[in-house]
């Protein structure tokens, strides 16, 4: 198996398929990759630099972090300080900058905040310090929301009370709707993220093709995933289709993780919710169910939240979400804004548009 | 945030496995996967195994994308 999987790196089949890109002369075209994993494989791979001047990629919404709107982080650093407790969260929340403090600057004052792989690595934290409330960050898509959920149902099962969950988790379908009827974005073609793929199935994509015209591939990470779905979406476009390619069936299904999906459906609803930059999506938003309510960290907030996203001055973080601008329209860029003093979200995560140029140019 | 890696199955027990992932060993819950046995390839995401990574698909994928590269456009 492993030595299919390395096929995909392989550097012949990637050359050919620079080749036949390099051979699209149509009109010039966007296309939009949606997914995080993918803006940072692209940068790694200097793939951005390997097309053609016709063909641009453009970065969409799809880090979880960089779509996170300020008053989270604004309630994750109030629930930081509150006493008995500890926050758990992903490596990459750690650095968000909130109006000069973020959560790493909280731990280097002694604030008891722990750096997880997992949110089933929260749980045994909680089991660990019963004395003590343990709030895990739950930031991210679909890929992710059912491990959450997983942690959710074990700690209802074992009645772990201490355990609690600030659910700023987001669903795709909705943001792809508005992105694709933008018409100040004006995307010609999407390369859709694999791994929500894996949970939530590709028939949202046949929606997309079917109800606003724009084709597309679902693609894993490799070099040939990404140049082979950029090529069946360039062919599209020559030839006036618009159809959706499941370039990544090896783990992507049609319909999806049915067990996955069940599992969020049954600790989570839908809510609206507040994208940095795309603002307040209906329905695209996933809060605790009434019956898991007793797990939501939000009811310790005190005070009404306030759902609104702060941008810093000057940053186009906003615009840079949307496929709008790149980061080099940003006059902060590289200069008040580096992976080391990040002043907009895109520069936070890794896999952040704006980190991942900044990296590898 | 969305990044899952390819692990092979070393053993199974109950809704848990281990799998190596580039010569390193770990646990991973299968809550979310039917059937899984020693020798499957899982892809983890976050301690989970999302997908059970289907080898004949993966064969064909490459073979798409080999015909892709060969396409010649007039």
């Amino acid at each position: 198996m492993i030595s299919e999987l390395e096929q995909f790196r392989n550097e012949t089949l990637a050359e050919g398929l620079v080749k036949a890109i390099r051979r699209y002369d149509g009109r010039p075209v966007s296309i939009m990759e949606v997914c995080g994993t993918h803006t940072m494989a692209i940068s790694r791979y200097g793939i951005r630099e390997l097309l053609p001047p016709n063909v641009r990629l453009i970065s969409g919404p799809g880090c979880p972090v960089c779509v996170t709107p300020s008053f989270y982080l604004k309630s994750a650093l109030e629930l930081c300080r509150r006493e008995n407790t500890i926050v758990a969260t992903f490596g990459d929340m750690m650095r968000i900058p909130y109006k000069g403090a973020s959560l790493l600057t909280e731990k280097a004052l002694g604030r008891d905040i722990r750096m997880v792989y997992s949110p089933l690595d929260s749980l045994d934290i909680a089991r660990q310090h019963p004395d003590k409330t343990v709030i895990f960050l739950s930031v991210g898509f679909e890929t992710t929301v059912p491990v959450t959920a997983i942690a959710v149902l074990e700690a209802a099962q074992q009645g772990l009370d201490n355990f609690m969950i600030l659910s700023a988790n987001k669903t795709i379908p909705a943001a792809m709707h508005l992105l694709s009827s933008d018409p100040e974005v004006a995307v010609d073609g999407f390369l859709y993220p694999g791994h929500v793929s894996a949970v939530i199935g590709s028939g949202l994509y046949e929606e997309l093709a079917k109800a606003y015209g724009i084709p597309g591939a679902v693609t894993g990470f490799d070099p040939a995933d990404i140049l082979g779905s950029i090529l069946y979406v360039l062919e599209q476009i020559q030839d006036n289709k618009a159809t959706v390619a499941n370039l990544y069936s090896m783990v992507v299904q049609p319909g999806g993780n049915p067990i996955a999906r069940g599992k969020i459906d049954e600790v989570f609803e839908a809510s609206d919710a507040v994208w940095r930059g795309l603002g307040q999506i209906p329905g695209s938003g996933l809060r605790l169910r009434e019956k898991y309510r007793s797990f939501d960290a939000w009811s310790l907030i005190n005070g009404s939240v306030e759902e609104r996203d702060e941008e810093a001055r000057g940053c186009r973080c906003g615009d840079i979400l949307k496929g709008k601008c790149l980061p080099s329209d940003c006059k902060l860029f590289g200069k008040a804004c580096t992976p080391e003093t990040p002043v907009g979200s895109c520069m936070v995560s890794s896999e952040g548009t704006c980190a991942a140029y900044y990296r590898y140019q | 945030m969305c990044l899952a890696i390819p692990g092979e199955v070393a053993s199974v027990s109950g809704d848990r496995a281990v799998v190596d992932i580039t010569g390193i060993r770990r646990e991973v819950s299968i809550a979310l996967v039917d059937r899984v046995n020693v020798g499957d390839y899982l892809l983890v995401h976050a301690g989970c195994a999302i997908a059970i990574i289907d080898k004949q698909e993966a064969m064909e994928t490459l073979e798409l994308l080999r015909q892709l590269a060969g396409d010649i456009h007039d």
